[in-house]
């Protein structure tokens, strides 16, 4: 690879959270009616979207942040030019 | 239980082609929110009714989707030192009375003058905002490009020094992104109005952030990633006032932010790569095509309401299908942009990082 590769890339790590993240969609997805049954109505039931977004929002977007680095995408090595 | 047959009925039934669809326009959405701080949301609604999804199920599950990747979106800007989480908390509340008021507007204008009323008044704040707003905000990013100093430190308007000069005791604030002590009395109406247009467009962020660079003196970068923390709070709010009524569909929500969370951390990549101004391009563009997708619409909902002579039902229907095309074509060429943008800014970086390689042996 090119020189300035120090860094390790989380590739163990994007794998993992990538399958869990698959998992978690799988059973969004297989388990919608039940889900639906309960989300729709509304009240103290409230709390199951909101806490589903929170636990999607961390295990997808763990994988999605180390996907891009797995890729080479990352943020620019300069410290910002432009304060 | 009858309750739950009737929600359960605004559900509408998934198949591959839906959750592909959702999955990239999700993902378009995200990068451009996650370089501009919003945006995306203005298709995603109009996107989820084109699939028989009902308006306020679209409305709330466009929300509960946007909290959680404006999160995600503001912890990764947070990282490269853009996000003033203070000055976020403090709009962003101010916001969510804003999203209050403004469904409060929206359910009387509906009760009196109907769903075209409601449209109407829609279409109209669409189109005179983003006028003003968004011509104001791409003539500033013409401007900076025209002067040939776009790595120049951004000026602070003479608007944002007179706000930061007043001094109302009791009120005053340090926000770092402004480097200055404000008063809250100039920061609670600017989150206001980013609440109200929010609830009245779903896109807070055409106020938020332009009022953060010209009234309050931020810098681009960093109000544009400070809206995200805007949209995180007023995106929890909105979602949990929504979820109260049943109202989120929490598959559309979670397949959306599945695209999105692929763009969103993309995008905050892209602000690293650029030169500040290109938010307000980006941001200008956006608004200026939008802007052309709702006017269109105008003439549709005056005739709905009888203010003018009626339009054929085909024309109505083919305007809405140019609408709806301008709106899609508006968030892509955000997209293209900002991805063009990146490209250049990481081809620069490795041609400069081989250039110093280079001279290093010799």
């Amino acid at each position: 690879m090119s020189h300035g590769n120090v860094k390790r890339k989380p590739v163990g790590k994007m794998l993992l959270m990538g399958a869990i993240s698959v998992t978690l969609y799988a059973l969004l997805l297989l388990k919608q009616d039940v889900l639906n049954q309960y989300i729709g109505r509304g009240g103290m039931y409230a709390f199951l979207p909101i806490l589903t977004a929170f636990i999607f929002s961390f295990v997808h977007g763990s994988f999605t942040g180390d996907f891009w680095t797995v890729m080479g995408i990352e943020a620019a090595k300069k410290k910002k030019e432009v304060k | 239980m009858h309750d739950v047959i009737n929600a359960a009925a605004n559900f509408i039934n998934l198949d591959t082609a839906n959750i592909v669809y959702l999955f990239l326009v999700g993902f378009v959405g995200g990068l451009v929110s996650g370089f501009i701080g919003s945006g995306g949301a203005f298709v995603l609604t109009p996107g989820m009714m084109s699939l028989g999804v009902p308006g306020l199920v679209a409305v709330a599950s466009n929300m509960c989707h946007k909290f959680p990747k404006a999160l995600v979106g503001a912890i990764k800007r947070a990282k490269y030192g853009q996000v003033d989480v203070k000055l976020g908390i403090v709009l962003g509340i101010s916001a969510e009375a804003g999203v209050l008021y403004g469904a409060q507007i929206q359910e009387n204008i509906k009760k009196a003058f109907g769903e075209a009323g409601s449209n109407l008044y829609v279409s109209v704040a669409f189109v005179v905002i983003l006028a003003v707003v968004g011509t104001f905000v791409l003539i500033d990013a013409l401007k900076t490009y025209k002067s040939g100093n776009t790595n120049a430190e951004e000026k602070v308007t003479k608007l944002a020094r007179w706000v930061q000069s007043v001094n109302i005791p009791g009120t005053m604030v340090y926000f770092k992104s402004i480097n200055a002590r404000v008063s809250v009395l100039f920061t609670i109406p600017l989150g206001f109005a980013t609440g109200m247009l929010a609830a009245t467009i779903a896109v807070g962020g055409f106020i938020g952030v332009p009022s953060m660079i010209y009234v309050l003196g931020a810098p681009s970068l960093m109000a544009s990633a400070t809206e995200l923390v805007i949209a995180f709070v007023m995106g929890l709010g909105g979602s949990f006032k929504y979820a109260l009524s049943g109202l989120v569909d929490i598959r559309l929500a979670m397949i959306i932010l599945a695209g999105s969370l692929f763009g969103i951390q993309l995008g905050a990549i892209g602000t690293t790569y650029v030169k500040p101004f290109m938010i307000k391009v980006v941001m200008g563009v956006i608004m200026v095509t939008v802007l052309f997708s709702r006017a269109l619409m105008v003439p549709v909902y005056m005739s709905q309401l009888g203010m003018i002579t009626e339009i054929a039902a085909d024309t109505a229907k083919m305007l809405k299908s140019v609408s709806f095309g301008i709106m899609i074509f508006a968030l892509a060429l955000g997209a293209f942009i900002v991805l063009k943008a990146m490209w250049q800014g990481r081809r620069a970086e490795k041609l400069a990082a081989q250039e110093a390689y280079e001279h290093g042996k010799v």
